[in-house]
């Protein structure tokens, strides 16, 4: 079987639309921020993959054709900042002072933890970049002399994590102004946030759009002086 | 012919953003540029929104599917993962959410006081 998966150029993307299409129908369900579509896709790939036993090379040779259209997909991530320019320009420094300060908080959160939990400098250089999307925190982390499959992972996880929890936070911190929304979900959980900030509006996804280039570029200039420190 | 043509300026302009990434030495992905040069062409009217509009929008809406593939991958990294997983998954937690609050409140806070001053 394995051979003919290997053989097929689309298992891979219809199991992942597949636990896509069960994450949408389990949230209608269970009307719960758990049964987030994302997460369940991820899950239901993994548990497939594992209760098979399909390699993910195997599953990734047809799901590789979904991971192409990221950059493109981020690219057009312009047009509804275009389209929202004027709630930028209104906004221009509550949305800088917000990046910066999600940016900072990030690295001083990993800072403290870091120095609390014993973890190496190795270790800490490894999670610097955990809340700036994948493409640039591969980037940082090298520079550093990271860990860069960890980073990796970690950035995908805290994507995931705050995708998932982006709904909840708002809603009990009374985060409430969609550009204030967008920007929080940007700044903490880079492209796979921004995900989640577009089904919430148009304005949400914008804001979220620009903090993933924000926040990414302010880390690249930041997390050589964080490292230092610790 | 819209569609050939949205998909054709689109995919341009993230190969310009390879380019850049190529010849420029920030550690800046391709998809960043992109985003950049297709405001810019936007915002100069360079490029009509209505060229590039409808695939747009349907390459961000299906924006979720595309991180499916990446997060899946993280079963292969789970043996790099496990000696570490506690500390990481405190820190993870622990930061996105502090991470999310204050930018989330930071923004509020200053989009707010503008508000209040303005009346």
């Amino acid at each position: 079987m394995d051979k003919l998966l290997q053989d097929s150029l689309f298992f891979g993307v219809v199991l992942s639309l597949l636990g896509y299409e069960l994450g949408i129908f389990l949230k209608k369900k269970f009307k719960s921020a758990l049964f987030n579509p994302l997460l369940i896709a991820i899950l239901f790939v993994i548990i497939i993959l594992l209760v098979l036993d399909i390699d993910y090379e195997t599953y990734n040779a047809g799901a590789k054709y979904l991971s192409y259209f990221l950059t493109p997909a981020t690219v057009c991530l312009a047009v509804p900042l275009y389209e929202h320019f004027e709630a930028l320009k209104r906004n221009v420094w509550a949305v800088l002072a917000g990046i910066l300060s999600g940016a900072l908080t990030s690295m001083v959160c990993v800072l403290a933890m870091s120095v609390i939990l014993k973890l190496s400098h190795k270790e800490y250089v490894t999670l610097l970049p955990k809340s700036i999307t994948t493409a640039i925190g591969i980037g940082v982390s090298e520079e550093l002399g990271g860990i860069v499959t960890i980073t990796v992972a970690v950035i995908i996880i805290t994507g995931v994590l705050g995708n998932i929890m982006a709904d909840f936070i708002c809603r009990i911190f009374h985060i409430n102004d969609a550009v204030a929304k967008g920007i929080a979900i940007g700044s903490s959980a880079h492209a796979v946030g921004t995900a989640r900030a577009i089904e919430m509006g148009e304005v949400e996804g914008a804001m979220s759009g620009l903090s993933i280039a924000v926040s990414g570029l302010i880390t690249v200039f930041l997390a050589p002086i964080f490292a230092a420190l610790f | 012919m819209k569609y050939i043509r949205q998909l054709f300026i689109i995919l341009f302009i993230s190969f310009a953003g390879e380019l850049l990434k190529s010849f420029l030495p920030f550690p800046v992905p391709a998809s960043i540029y992109g985003l950049v040069i297709m405001f810019l062409c936007l915002e100069t009217g360079l490029l009509k929104l209505e060229a590039v509009k409808e695939t747009a929008k349907y390459l961000v809406e299906i924006m979720p599917l595309l991180f499916i593939p990446a997060g899946a991958g993280l079963l292969n990294a789970w043996g790099v993962l496990r000696p570490v997983l506690l500390q990481i998954a405190v820190i993870v937690v622990v930061s996105t959410i502090v991470v999310m609050v204050v930018s989330g409140r930071v923004t509020q806070f200053v989009i707010c006081r503008k508000k209040g001053k303005a009346k």
